[in-house]
């Protein structure tokens, strides 16, 4: 708000005290609503150019929007983004209890993965495990060092394109979720394990019932990112034919040469889904605001109308 | 015979190089009210966090209404407690903080259900119920339902000793609980202070409040650089201290 506010005693030396010479007047922003048109002006145009454009074959986009082999390519990219998640952020909080522990080992080996999967790029990582058979070609169960089996797999019949992704997707998901759980442990005041152990409560009901349910106040936002990214990076699996959403577009342009219309068609889904998971991270964040109450980040309908609103006056 | 409520021997801690507690000998009878003053730095919270064992030290005993803290001893040597028998001593241990320390994500009425539940084990609505009379209790029944983000610090205080109250303890420990309030907020903290000094409860309070000494304390301990300068009844200490330290303390807070 722009607005001073002055106690009645400080209406100044000569400030005459009829209403009228009190009142607060804004001034005009003309930059701001020159600034507002032009911003306006350019959206428009650019929607124009896209609307009327004869080479992005919107009749192609329609077409294939809702194309079965595309709906069966955005359900794979759905599992693979939840399922990937899911054991990333159970690898994330495993992982950063290691990094707290007291224990010099845990701490080294979570070091170390933290290390080796967030130093190489993801799409290594992927063709790495894809190809895993070059290495290890049968996985079983037995005596560890060379000791005898009690059943063995052909790594290619159990690595398939899916579960390859899963791994790679996945693993490298559990160093970076680690790293934001870290900081959430981080940011509970100590003194809050102290009050629940003088009450007797033990470490693993500390952690549970005091210390990570503050900690995901912290944990959530960027879980959130995590979530909206991984999103669109399962997309990288097309590399190693993960069948997910970008795959099947491009078999299928690669077919009937529709390149531009099958990538609209891909992106069009993945601007769905984001905006989805996005309004669930609003509730999240809501959820586990509980007891901050200055923080609490409004209500979704404000939310949107902030960003919509192309100006607003004094806020 | 039944024991003291706590009884420490040759008590030392230090933190790295520095000696914060210097051999402490402290005997408190039932049902006593003893206030630990001193100044800053003199090991009064420390103390304090060894007899529930939030602080290892490095040598002596705290024994608890008879019961050795936080180790077990045989054939002359000490050894750590398992983690169980730890929690069940301080369980019946009750602490107030300074800074509170109420679980910021729970309501008043949840922060006293808190340990009947996750320790004790008492049913939701059995633990409902007494957290429900534990907060009328230290009159605020009415806020039950606040955060302690939408309480005053005096209020929130208050819960955080119904939490305490809330494990049955034989024995609170308050550390500094008026230090970081207001001013005019001291007092309701004090008042639940006193109620609960006359049911009898066994207290040690460490405080710079020299009036609640005086009216509520029967004992009062003058601590310096890790020792006990002078003990005694609170009346007697603070009308005619004996050793010159306390004398130039008592000369600053008076």
């Amino acid at each position: 708000m722009e607005e001073t506010v002055a106690g009645p005693g400080e209406a100044g030396p000569a400030g005459p005290e009829t209403p009228e010479a009190n009142r607060i007047s804004h001034p005009l922003r003309p930059g701001r609503w020159l600034a507002a048109g032009a911003t306006a002006l350019i959206l428009a145009w650019l929607a124009w150019t896209i609307a009327i454009n004869p080479n992005l074959h919107w009749d192609i986009v329609v077409k294939y929007q809702l194309d079965r082999v595309i709906l069966d390519g955005l359900w794979v990219t759905i599992q693979l983004t939840v399922a990937s998640m899911a054991i990333g952020v159970t690898l994330g909080v495993i992982v950063a209890l290691m990094q707290v522990s007291d224990s010099r080992i845990l701490r080294a080996g979570a070091m170390a993965y933290v290390w080796f999967f967030r130093g190489t790029p993801l799409l290594v990582q992927l063709i790495f495990w894809f190809n895993i058979a070059l290495i290890f070609p049968e996985v079983g169960l037995g005596v560890p060092f060379g000791g005898p089996k009690l059943v063995t797999w052909e790594t290619n019949t159990l690595v398939t394109g899916f579960v390859a992704a899963l791994l790679g997707l996945s693993i490298n998901e559990g160093a970076y979720m680690s790293e934001i759980v870290r900081a959430g442990l981080r940011a509970v005041d100590p003194g809050q394990q102290e009050a629940a152990a003088a009450l007797g409560m033990s470490r693993m009901k500390i952690m549970k019932r005091v210390v990570l349910p503050q900690a995901m106040r912290i944990i959530v936002p960027p879980t959130g990112n995590q979530f909206i990214s991984m999103l669109k990076t399962t997309s990288l699996v097309s590399v190693i034919a993960g069948a997910d959403l970008l795959t099947v577009a491009q078999r299928l342009y690669l077919t009937n040469f529709e390149v531009i219309a099958l990538l609209i068609v891909a992106s069009i889904w993945y601007l769905v889904l984001t905006t989805v998971a996005s309004i669930g991270q609003y509730f999240l964040e809501r959820r586990f605001s509980r007891g901050f109450g200055a923080t609490t980040p409004g209500t979704l309908r404000g939310r949107i109308a902030r960003n919509l609103r192309l100006t607003g006056s004094a806020r | 015979m039944t024991p003291p409520m706590v009884q420490c021997r040759s008590l030392r801690k230090s933190f790295g190089r520095l000696e914060v507690l210097r051999g402490i000998d402290l005997t408190i009878e039932r049902g006593r009210v003893v206030c630990v003053v001193g100044p800053s730095g003199s090991g009064k919270s420390t103390l304090l966090r060894c007899l529930n064992h939030l602080e290892e030290p490095q040598a002596g005993r705290v024994y608890v209404d008879g019961e050795l803290i936080g180790y077990s001893e045989r054939g002359g040597r000490l050894r750590p407690l398992p983690d169980a028998r730890l929690r069940r001593q301080r369980e019946s241990i009750g602490m107030v903080f300074q800074r509170f320390h109420l679980f910021p994500h729970r309501t008043a009425l949840e922060n006293v259900m808190e340990g009947l539940i996750a320790v004790k084990g008492v049913p939701t609505g059995d633990a409902r119920q007494r957290a429900a009379d534990l907060l009328d209790r230290v009159g605020l029944a009415d806020r039950a339902h606040h955060y302690p983000a939408q309480l005053s610090g005096g209020q929130q205080q208050r819960v955080a000793i119904a939490r305490s109250l809330a494990m049955s303890p034989k024995l609170m420990l308050f550390d500094e609980p008026t230090s970081a309030l207001d001013p005019e907020l001291v007092g309701e903290v004090l008042d639940v202070m006193k109620d609960l000094a006359a049911s009898g409860m066994t207290m040690i309070v460490v405080t710079h409040e020299m009036g609640f000494a005086r009216e509520v304390g029967d004992h009062l301990v003058f601590m310096d650089e890790g020792v006990i300068v002078e003990q005694g009844p609170p009346r007697e200490i603070l009308a005619a201290p004996q050793h010159d330290r306390t004398r130039a303390f008592l000369s600053k807070v008076l």
